[in-house]
């Protein structure tokens, strides 16, 4: 069995299936790094990805088109968003509660409108992207084609996080976005408006959630089932605390993820006698590890969670 | 035509009056104190011209010219820079990072940092203002963080420069550097506002005065022609004599000492509490006079067991309580009125009969076989407290929330002083409140001092403490700099000197 | 004291909250090609119309009000528990374990142990995020989602595993003793004695959180840990306790699933109970008696959902929607009085002297 293992088909293969599992996963870090970067919690991001994955397929089968489908995405990504905002931001609610109503009412709209919309009918699979392939370097023997011949979501998905830490570091508006998740006051008194600063930071979040659902329904399998993110945006949180809410550092936590996902599924495959639903986990499990601090707590962003309401 | 002129400014907060039609104005190169006690106004008319509330009534004219100042962002295009009483300081980013928070960058949307470093040193140099623009806020000592958010008002070419109680954070000898560095703004044609409520200070500092009053301008001076005693006579608006009755009584059995403690910091670095030894006996009252910060929350904290002791003992009755937990601490008689009212001392949301019987709802009459709550119990326990500490409320259901920072604190002091602990902390007990409130809560400090029980009073108000203590101890960075005995002739140079970090022997011998 | 309309008005707000969803939901089956009269109609005969549509409608309250009410207690203390579907599944599994290994005993004492095991096994399951949160400051909602996916994934285990029962069609465990099973209470019917049973606990929870000494200190550990914790209570002690019971009554909801209902342990045996408990503790407010009736109100959504599918070809996830607009439309009206826009301040900022401290 090992043999097979060390096969040179077996890792090229593993490799390819862990980067291809990990860009959802890489949304769904990029998603929570800039919100919570703002200074808010997006536990809405699973029902953002999971909207993103339906509006996606219906897009994509009424347009026949994977591009559009995934622009829809995007736009239903952003007005989820929105909801987060007006809810947690200017209603002042806690952001959680509202992050968990968007998951419900994502739940509960996908399952019901997939029914309607594509009821048993859909046989057919979706129209889906082709993979790119980066000129020259794809020709790299064995690794060319792992690394540089995938989704163009992979890549979009690594272009934003590079994009972010751009904008982070190098920009005014990532000062902004950075001081107004620390001190919202004092940003207020800077004179930058801190709700139209979150108000963007999480519109964005919902656009990158919604990519990472597009990626999963357009993207891979070509169809939509009902709560097909299955957690991945749960995941996103942990990759947050992972990469240490680095927009590169989610990269590399969804990386991690990404393989302990393709790994669990090969050995599911290769009844390696540790029952798969222990593999499954492993995400959680190390998840809940990285939270829990077990492993030294990563220091957050001082004012996540907390509603910055103006006085008069 | 004054540079700055505001025009019958008003401003009303739920059933409060902040501003009642106030007039104020500033010149170039000269320093206008707003001087008033706690509650007069003085920060609301401030934050009005920053932008930061919006006004009820009033204009603002600027260089003659109307202007609508609705958001801190309009401010600063104005050139009006405030600092803040809380400093508005992002502690995570460099000093740079802060300064230039918020400011358009000739690079469009790309940051400047080499060359907003290189225009900070320069204005740091400029006005002896030296700090290090890479340094993270977060590592700066409270004096620097000051000169941070100074620098960060000049980058932005401020006019008028707003200081909210800027004294607050610093030693008396801070203070008169500070003073001077204001001289060189006024000197350069800025117009400064300084807000104080402190006399001596503002007697140094200001070339006109104006007192508010409950919202009221109560008038407008030139330094010369007034006195301290005349501007404290309309601060107050009568005579209050602040000199407290207070019987000396003889040394009885010590009721609280603090044997060498120590309070870790969680990030590491110098302890927050550092080997800290002190006893207060019965019938006496220490003070600790100290700079805000110097450790006076984590040594209260680290008493009442709400943060843990890393060293040293706490012996209540002669009983070491340093590793016990709050709850038995309070079984043996130990008080405590913490300094955040809202957060730590009640539960705003529960009404003011639930919020008295907060620390023994357990115990009998509040409950039956410690399981089911006795209401009627409850409510007479209320209605007997809120009359004999005057809590003006309709009834005991009332939420303190909708309760007066005032009324609120008398809930506290009620719960606390009734249960008559062996030992009370006072921890900032008047900090907010207003002169009648303020006196209140003194003087039933000193009736439980009367009745023999022992009290840590810690204060930032250094009259306050020399008023009310028998023995003063002054806390500079986690340390207790040196106790000055009761009966001493108690001198003021010699707490700032110590307030500062300046050991006593030190003195001594310098004296020798 | 009299009445004041206004506050019944605010204190109802999630009465009118579920009715604006439901008017929400018209507008959805509308956009949908069906018609939205006949389904609610299917939907409410489905649910009442006969006593099997009853009997599913109680059997379905069921298990909603033991989780709604451990999720409703936590949420009083101040422990967003978001993971009683995880703890609902691990009572199953206990009350599996006490059902089929132990033998012997007569129902009157197996019955308790049964329902003990599922207890325990639920407040272990919540217990864990409950003291990371008051011990190590864990933000509990984040691990108690991911302890929700572990324990799936271990039911799941344990159903096709170690419990499965040879030659069983799906991932199942063999039937456990009948001196475990709880008797069914309305003859010809499924519904069993865990109903009354989680009547009962309404009352109990009621009269603890209004009248003991327990329920003062959960309630102002909720709306204050720090002046707790300055006041003597144990925060960390407490946390763990309530925690624990909050799992353990989701744990009930599942040990008394398979009691009554089911007799076996599957993989999937809830339907997400556990997930409407959030929402149903949320529009109750954290009240046990809201808790009653939100949960009869569920019950009856999920149980006349098929006929409604049968019926009118509403698909059944439509009540899923109807949930999602509720606790929309929950979250809405419970911010809107705070939320204080300029024409509607004066009126209301009497609520907020806390201001005047700022000053």
């Amino acid at each position: 069995m090992w043999a097979i293992v060390f096969n040179a088909s077996f890792i090229t293969d593993f490799m390819a299936a862990a980067i291809r599992m990990a860009t959802p996963l890489t949304f769904a870090g990029l998603s929570c790094t800039i919100s919570e970067r703002s200074g808010v919690f997006n536990i809405g991001a699973e029902g953002m990805m999971l909207s993103g994955a339906f509006v996606a397929a219906v897009g994509a089968l009424f347009t026949g088109s994977a591009w559009i489908g995934t622009g829809f995405a995007c736009i239903i990504g952003a007005l989820l968003g929105l909801l987060l905002a007006v809810l947690s931001i200017t209603l002042g609610a806690n952001q959680i509660v509202s992050g968990v109503m968007i998951n419900i009412l994502s739940l509960g709209f996908t399952s019901f409108l997939s029914r309607i919309i594509m009821g048993s009918a859909i046989t057919q699979k979706l129209p889906t992207f082709e993979t790119w392939g980066i000129p020259f370097l794809v020709k790299i023997p064995v690794f060319g084609e792992i690394f540089f011949r995938q989704s163009p979501l992979s890549y979009i998905s690594y272009a934003i996080a590079v994009i972010l830490t751009f904008i982070f570091f190098k920009t005014t508006w990532g000062l902004s976005i950075r001081a107004a998740g620390e001190n919202p006051r004092a940003v207020d008194t800077a004179g930058i408006n801190v709700c139209l600063v979150r108000y963007i930071c999480v519109m964005f979040s919902g656009i990158f959630a919604s990519l990472g659902g597009a990626f999963l329904s357009v993207g891979v399998v070509r169809y939509f089932t009902e709560n097909m993110s299955a957690g991945r945006g749960f995941i996103g949180l942990c990759i947050v605390i992972l990469g240490k809410w680095h927009p590169l550092g989610a990269v590399l936590a969804a990386l991690i993820f990404g393989a302990v996902d393709a790994l669990q599924l090969r050995l599911q495959a290769f009844e390696v006698g540790i029952p798969y639903q222990f593999l499954v986990m492993l995400p959680y499990i190390c998840g809940f590890i990285a939270i829990s601090g077990v492993v030294g707590r990563a220091q957050s962003p001082e004012a996540v969670g907390k509603p910055y309401l103006k006085e008069n | 035509m004054p540079f700055l002129e505001m025009k019958n400014i008003s401003k009303r907060f739920v059933d409060v009056v902040a501003n009642d039609r106030v007039c104020f104005d500033v010149e170039r190169g000269e320093v206008h104190t707003l001087l008033g006690e706690n509650g007069a106004g003085k920060t609301t008319l401030m934050n009005i011209l920053y932008g930061l509330y919006s006004r009820d009534e009033g204009e603002i004219y600027l260089d003659g010219k109307l202007v609508i100042i609705s958001s801190p962002y309009e401010a600063i295009k104005l050139h009006i820079g405030m600092i803040h009483q809380h400093f508005m300081l992002i502690p995570n980013l460099s000093v740079t990072e802060n300064i230039i928070l918020g400011l358009p960058s000739s690079r469009g949307f790309l940051l400047e940092l080499k060359k907003a470093e290189e225009n900070i040193d320069n204005i740091s140099r400029k006005y002896e203002l030296r700090v290090d623009p890479k340094a993270l806020v977060r590592q700066l000592p409270v004096g620097l963080r000051q000169r941070v958010e100074i620098l960060k008002a000049l980058y932005r070419k401020t006019d008028i420069l707003i200081l909210d109680e800027p004294t607050s954070v610093l030693t008396p000898l801070e203070v008169e550097t500070f003073f001077k560095i204001i001289r060189r703004f006024t000197e350069d044609g800025l117009a400064v506002i300084f807000i104080s409520h402190k006399l001596n200070e503002v007697m140094s500092i200001s070339d006109r005065i104006t007192v508010l009053r409950g919202g009221n301008v109560v008038g407008t001076l030139k330094k010369h022609d007034t006195d301290p005693n005349k501007l404290a006579g309309m601060m107050v608006g009568k005579e209050i004599t602040l000199s407290l009755d207070k019987p000396c009584e003889k040394k009885g059995k010590r009721l609280l000492e603090v044997r060498g403690l120590s309070v870790n910091s969680e990030k590491g670095g110098k302890p927050l509490v550092n080997n800290v030894s002190f006893d207060i006996h019965e019938a006496e009252i220490l003070g600790v006079a100290g700079v805000d910060g110097n450790g006076q929350g984590e040594l209260t904290d680290a008493i009442a067991g709400l943060q843990p002791v890393s060293k040293g003992q706490i012996l209540i009755n002669g009983m070491d309580v340093a590793h016990l937990s709050p709850r038995k601490r309070i079984e043996r008689k130990l008080g405590y009125i913490p300094s955040d009212r809202q957060r730590v001392g009640l539960v705003v949301d529960f009404s003011v009969a639930q919020n008295l019987v907060l620390k023994d709802f357990r115990d009998t009459p509040f409950s039956k076989q410690r399981f089911f709550l006795n209401r009627r119990q409850i409510n007479t326990n209320a209605e007997r407290l809120i009359k004999e500490f005057d809590i003006k409320v309709s009834h005991g259901n009332e939420k303190v929330a909708f309760l007066s920072g005032g009324n609120q604190q008398k809930v506290i002091l009620a719960r606390e002083i009734s249960g008559k602990p062996d030992v009370l902390i006072a921890m900032q007990a008047t900090r907010g409140l207003d002169v009648g409130s303020t006196k209140y809560v003194q003087e039933r400090i000193l009736e439980h001092r009367e009745k023999g029980g022992a009290t840590l009073f810690i204060s930032t108000e250094l009259d306050e403490i020399i008023a009310i203590s028998d023995r003063i101890a002054v806390m500079y960075e986690g340390e207790i700099i040196g106790i000055l005995s009761g009966g001493q002739e108690i001198d003021l140079e010699r707490i700032s000197l110590m307030m500062a970090g300046v050991r006593e022997q030190k003195t001594k011998k310098s004296v020798s | 004291m009299s009445l004041n309309w206004k506050q019944i008005t605010l204190s109802l707000s999630p009465v009118w909250a579920t009715l604006v969803a439901l008017t929400l939901g018209v507008g959805l089956i509308l956009l949908a090609g069906l018609n939205p009269i006949k389904a609610y109609y299917a939907l409410f005969m489905g649910a009442f119309s006969n006593i099997y549509g009853i009997s599913s409608t109680l059997t379905k309250t069921t298990p909603l009000v033991f989780a709604s009410l451990g999720v409703a207690l936590a949420f009083k203390g101040g422990y967003f528990n978001v993971g009683a579907e995880g703890q609902l599944y691990l009572g199953g599994l206990g009350a599996t374990l006490a059902g089929l290994y132990i033998h012997g005993l007569s129902p009157l004492l197996h019955i308790p142990v049964t329902l003990a095991a599922g207890f325990v096994a639920g407040g272990i399951w919540s217990v864990i995020p409950g003291y990371l949160k008051a011990r190590h400051e864990v933000n509990e909602i984040i691990t108690c989602i991911f302890m929700y996916f572990i324990g799936l994934l271990f039911i799941e285990y344990m159903a096709s595993g170690p419990l499965f029962e040879p030659g069983a069609p799906s991932a199942m465990s063999p039937e456990i003793a009948a001196s475990a099973q709880l008797p069914i209470i309305i003859p010809n019917t499924d519904v069993h004695l865990g109903f009354l049973m989680s009547l009962t606990l309404v009352f109990i929870m009621h009269l603890v959180l209004t009248k003991t000494t327990i329920g003062y200190q959960i309630t102002a550990m909720g709306l204050n840990p720090v002046a707790s914790r300055y006041a003597g209570v144990n925060i960390v002690k407490s946390m763990c306790i309530l925690s624990f019971v909050s799992g353990g009554l989701a744990g009930l909801a599942g040990a008394s699933e398979i009691m009554g209902l089911k007799h076996r342990l599957f993989d999937a045996f809830s339907p997400g109970y556990g997930l409407d408990a959030i929402v149903i503790a949320f529009l109750a407010k954290s009240n046990p008696i809201g808790v009653m009736f939100a949960s009869l109100f569920f019950g009856t959504l999920r149980s006349g959902a098929g006929m409604m599918q049968r019926a009118t070809g509403v698909p059944t996830t439509a009540v899923l929607a109807i949930q999602g607009l509720v606790i929309l439309c929950v979250a809405i009206s419970l911010v809107l009085p705070q939320w204080r826009p300029r024409w509607f301040r004066a009126d209301i900022d009497k609520e907020t002297p806390r201001k005047k401290e700022n000053e």
